[in-house]
């Protein structure tokens, strides 16, 4: 069969006989063409998409659920329904200890304050934190440093402030690390300045400051303002997040069915819809492609069958000349293989330029719709095995049906 | 060389059936250059296939050069129509995307010979029908002559044992025919055993043996004098 597949024979027998009809063979093709220049299309957009939507929650720890205390719906234990709820320091510990699958527990707290730097000045959101945000969160820092577990030990009274912020509060080109901000009346040193994320989740913060700081410039005590808890990526965070609520009603005298006593943000949940809504695109890219390929391939297998009856009777004459059934099946797989993997390699080549096409047009910039729209080599291959196969398959129809035909009756002078 | 005895043969045709060969006896010698008359229907085409083994008969016995042709598969068949027999046909049946040199070619490509070879001796073979300069052409630009003296450098190609032609001028002119039968008389003269099918009286003069066929049977099975051409061209 190699040796049949090396023969430059075999392919001057391919050659001549898609010479003979030129037109009909490149129509043929563009079905096959077509197709899977639709797969590599859609599916590098989809890539691209995917792409996109990970660089937005890269930075995020996506196995994610914020929750803050609100008040009670529900009479419990004596209290009465409309009972401020607040979460503590000591519930964050209890939750991380009991709740099963938890990776972090992270408190925070958050404030509105007004900022006065030299003569400028404004107000923003402001938040106790603690290192661990850096890595649920992952901040990108621009000058400077993050808080660290020095400035929570001692309360530190420092800042990072977000880029935003640092363009209000200071004239352009102006050194931040190392100068003192006013807080709400209170000198506060900055230590780094991060850039503004491409999605905030939960309450955004146009500065940070350690928590211990907080809690006691604000005499918060125990009570924190929420708190961000991330599983390990095995367990559910919908489950988790469940757990945690009934662990916390308890702790808190809630009426267990309470749905109103805590609200709460579950990022992964969002997440997964998203994950979903990218798996369904690319399914139905595939779908589509797939289906767009096999209806180019039964084209060209459709094609050729013409092609066989048309050529009956030099089939006929090859036959009485000595070609056996199997060496004129083969040939005509050969062809059909051929034809498809040509027009498939065309497809992926121009399927690669409108990938091109699309990066220099939505693929550009830090808010790119499309970032790296592309397919793997692992792709191409796949495709192209999948077209042989299909191209084999469709060829064995008018294979067969070329040497159903007996010699006699291919010859028979009309 | 061939010998047939009882060969039966009938078609379907919707319910009933045609017998077209009701027991053919024939045998031919190494040499022997022989005429397959009769009109249609016959059965004359019907034999030439089945000696071609186009077709199989329903009884009776084909031996060709010892080897005895019955219940042959498609692929044996090939084989042994590649080795043993060369076809030449009423209307050529030239490949007609593929150059004079590329058809006399083929048979000898499904003997699975080396390109080059096969090209030196298809060459070889273009030369003795006198139509080397015309290797590289493509059938439409010959003459129907020419054609035909492409077809039997083809059926040569292969050197098979016997030679079939299934009226070889029926396409062409009279005095063409001529060429193309003095050509076919110069390769028996060589010792080629031919067998042919017309239902030309001359050209059947210019073999050296007759067989009449009417309804299956064989009516007449005569040697004749033989006509030469070359007296005509």
């Amino acid at each position: 069969m190699l040796r049949f597949l090396l023969d430059r024979d075999t392919w001057q027998e391919v050659f001549d006989s898609f010479n003979k009809n030129k037109l009909r063979s490149i129509l043929t093709m563009v079905g096959v063409w077509w197709g899977i220049l639709l797969l590599i299309a859609l599916l590098g957009s989809a890539r691209g998409l995917e792409n996109s939507f990970n660089r937005m929650f890269g930075s995020f720890a996506t196995n994610s659920v914020f929750i803050w205390g609100q008040s009670t719906s529900k009479p419990f234990k004596g209290f009465q329904e409309g009972r401020g709820v607040n979460l503590t320091l000591t519930d964050a510990k209890k939750i991380e200890e009991n709740v099963e699958g938890i990776e972090f527990v992270l408190p925070r707290s958050q404030q509105s304050v007004t900022i006065n730097h030299g003569f400028l000045s404004g107000s923003f959101q402001m938040a106790g934190d603690y290192p661990l945000l850096d890595q649920l969160q992952k901040k990108k820092l621009i000058h400077g440093r993050f808080i660290n577990q020095n400035d929570i030990d001692d309360r530190k009274k420092i800042a990072v402030i977000s880029e935003d912020t640092y363009k209000q509060l200071y004239e352009k080109d102006e050194e931040a690390i190392g100068t003192y901000i006013e807080i709400n009346a209170i000198n506060f040193k900055v230590v780094g300045v991060f850039e503004n994320g491409n999605v905030n989740m939960g309450p955004s913060s146009a500065l940070h400051i350690p928590f211990t700081t907080f809690q006691q410039i604000y005499n918060k005590g125990d009570r924190i303002g929420w708190m961000m808890i991330t599983g390990k990526p095995e367990f559910n965070i919908k489950q988790i997040e469940e757990d945690t609520k009934l662990l916390l009603k308890n702790l808190n005298d809630i009426h267990p069915e309470d749905q109103r006593a805590f609200g709460s943000f579950n990022l992964g949940k969002e997440f997964a819809k998203l994950t979903g809504f990218l798996i369904g695109m690319q399914f139905l890219t595939w779908f589509v492609g797939i289906a767009t390929l096999i209806a180019g391939v039964f084209a060209i297998g459709n094609i050729l069958l013409i092609t066989v009856k048309e050529r009956t009777k030099e089939i006929g004459v090859r036959r009485a000349l000595g070609a056996t059934p199997y060496e004129i099946k083969r040939q005509i797989v050969v062809e059909a293989v051929f034809l498809t993997l040509v027009a498939g390699v065309f497809g992926i080549i121009t399927g690669g330029w409108i990938l091109i096409g699309l990066d220099s047009a939505f693929g550009q910039g830090d808010d790119a719709a499309l970032v790296n729209a592309s397919v793997s080599i692992a792709v191409v291959f796949i495709s192209l095995i999948i077209l042989v196969i299909l191209g084999t398959l469709i060829g064995l129809i008018p294979a067969f049906k070329a040497t159903s035909i007996k010699p006699i009756e291919a010859l028979r002078e009309e | 060389m061939l010998k047939i005895s009882q060969l039966h043969k009938s078609y379907k045709i919707g319910d009933s059936s045609l017998h077209v060969l009701k027991g053919i006896d024939l045998a031919v010698e190494e040499g022997e250059m022989v005429a397959i008359m009769g009109s249609s229907g016959s059965g004359k085409s019907t034999l030439l296939n089945i000696i071609g083994m186009l077709d199989e008969a329903d009884s009776g016995e084909y031996i060709l050069d010892g080897l005895p042709i019955k219940n042959l598969t498609e692929k044996k068949a090939a084989v042994y129509r590649n080795k043993f027999l060369g076809f030449i046909f009423q209307s050529f049946n030239l490949i007609n995307y593929k150059n004079a040199l590329e058809n006399v070619a083929l048979p000898l490509y499904y003997q699975g010979m080396k390109r080059k070879e096969r090209q030196e001796l298809a060459l070889f073979h273009l030369e003795k029908v006198g139509l080397s300069d015309w290797a590289h052409h493509l059938p439409k630009e010959l003459s129907g002559g020419q054609k035909q003296r492409v077809a039997i450098a083809r059926a040569l190609a292969a050197n098979p044992k016997l030679l079939l032609a299934d009226e070889p001028t029926g396409a062409l002119d009279t005095k063409t025919s001529h060429e193309i039968m003095a050509f076919i008389q110069h390769l028996n003269d060589e010792g080629k055993t031919i067998l042919m099918v017309t239902h030309e009286e001359d050209i059947a003069n210019m073999c050296k043996r007759i067989v009449r066929l009417r309804d299956g049977v064989i009516m007449e099975d005569k040697k004749v004098i033989q006509e030469r051409a070359e007296q005509y061209v």
